[in-house]
């Protein structure tokens, strides 16, 4: 008898214990990322760099550990490559995380997205606008390790406030650009891998890790 | 045995007391709404828990002006953060024993 209710009060703490934290996460995490989102910004990735290596890179040696002198139209023509790329993808990942946020019935924008959002931009930001000052002055070969650093550098920042898998991403990330530099030739093979395939396989294992 | 149970929280018998010091130990603070959205209770099911809190003095509020409209701002105490990790220790070393 005494055993049987002290069972009964284990199971309701353990209740309790997992109500805890999962009013804790909630409340301080924004986890309706969609792992179609990684998917999709994968793949529009991977269609930039290839666009990129086609247009460019295949017949030119520009990724070396020095400032190579470019004309104004080559600039021009890699910005729109890499904004159409940028755009693309922030579009898709916002289309799939409102998708999700309906299907879990969360609120899209409250303390949690606007606390994710401002982590990951800050990081970002200064690296997007590092790499625009790159390109401008021609170090067209440090494009990919900058981006790659500063992508993953923002993705750690964020993952406090997010699904915990997304630290070891923006690790690899980090690691990848690392790489890239010291690797310069491979440049745009590695941020292929990094912004691409790697993203690729990662949403893909979220989306299986936490669909419903 | 009867040392675990002692310190276990009256206070934190109720789920949706509990739920409430869950989300302001991690949060610096949260208003009405938030509280209300995330628990998923009534008005006055929330403002009576609350009310219950704040006698206990473990959570204390601030009204500040968001344009026109008041807003009530609820934190927890120091002393409600203490009772909460004492609530949780006890939950652990009860679940510990066999």
């Amino acid at each position: 008898m005494q055993n049987k209710v002290l069972l009964n009060m284990k199971t309701d703490y353990i209740k309790d214990l997992e109500q805890i934290k999962d009013i804790m996460n909630r409340s301080t995490r924004f986890i309706t990322l969609s792992g179609l989102s990684g998917v999709s910004t994968g793949i529009i990735a991977l269609a930039g760099a290839i666009v990129a290596y086609q247009t460019f890179f295949k017949d030119t040696d520009y990724l070396v550990y020095e400032a190579v002198g470019l004309s104004g139209a080559f600039t021009g023509q890699l910005l729109v490559i890499a904004l159409g790329t940028l755009v693309l993808s922030v579009i898709s990942a916002l289309f799939f995380t409102r998708r999700q946020t309906k299907k879990q019935q969360q609120p899209a924008w409250d303390a949690q997205t606007k606390r994710l959002l401002i982590n990951l931009l800050i990081p970002l930001v200064a690296g997007g606008l590092f790499a625009l000052m790159l390109l401008l002055k021609g170090f067209v070969g440090m494009l990919p390790p900058v981006t790659l650093l500063f992508y993953g550098l923002a993705l750690v920042n964020a993952s406090k406030y997010t699904l915990s898998d997304i630290r070891s991403l923006g690790i690899i990330e980090v690691v990848l650009g690392l790489l890239a530099f010291w690797f310069i030739g491979y440049g745009l093979l590695i941020w292929a891998l990094g912004f691409g395939l790697v993203q690729l396989v990662y949403g893909l294992l979220m989306q299986k890790k936490y669909s419903l | 045995m009867k040392e675990v149970l002692k310190d276990l929280d009256k206070a934190f018998e109720n789920r949706v007391r509990l739920g409430i010091m869950s989300a302001l130990v991690v949060n610096e603070g949260m208003d009405f709404n938030a509280l209300k959205e995330l628990l998923d209770v009534t008005d006055g099911n929330l403002a009576s828990h609350l009310k219950s809190l704040e006698n206990s003095q473990y959570i204390g509020y601030k009204k500040e002006f968001l344009g026109r409209k008041p807003n009530t701002f609820y934190h927890a105490t120091t002393m409600g953060i203490e009772a909460f990790k004492k609530h949780i220790k006890a939950i652990e070393q009860l679940l510990s024993t066999h």
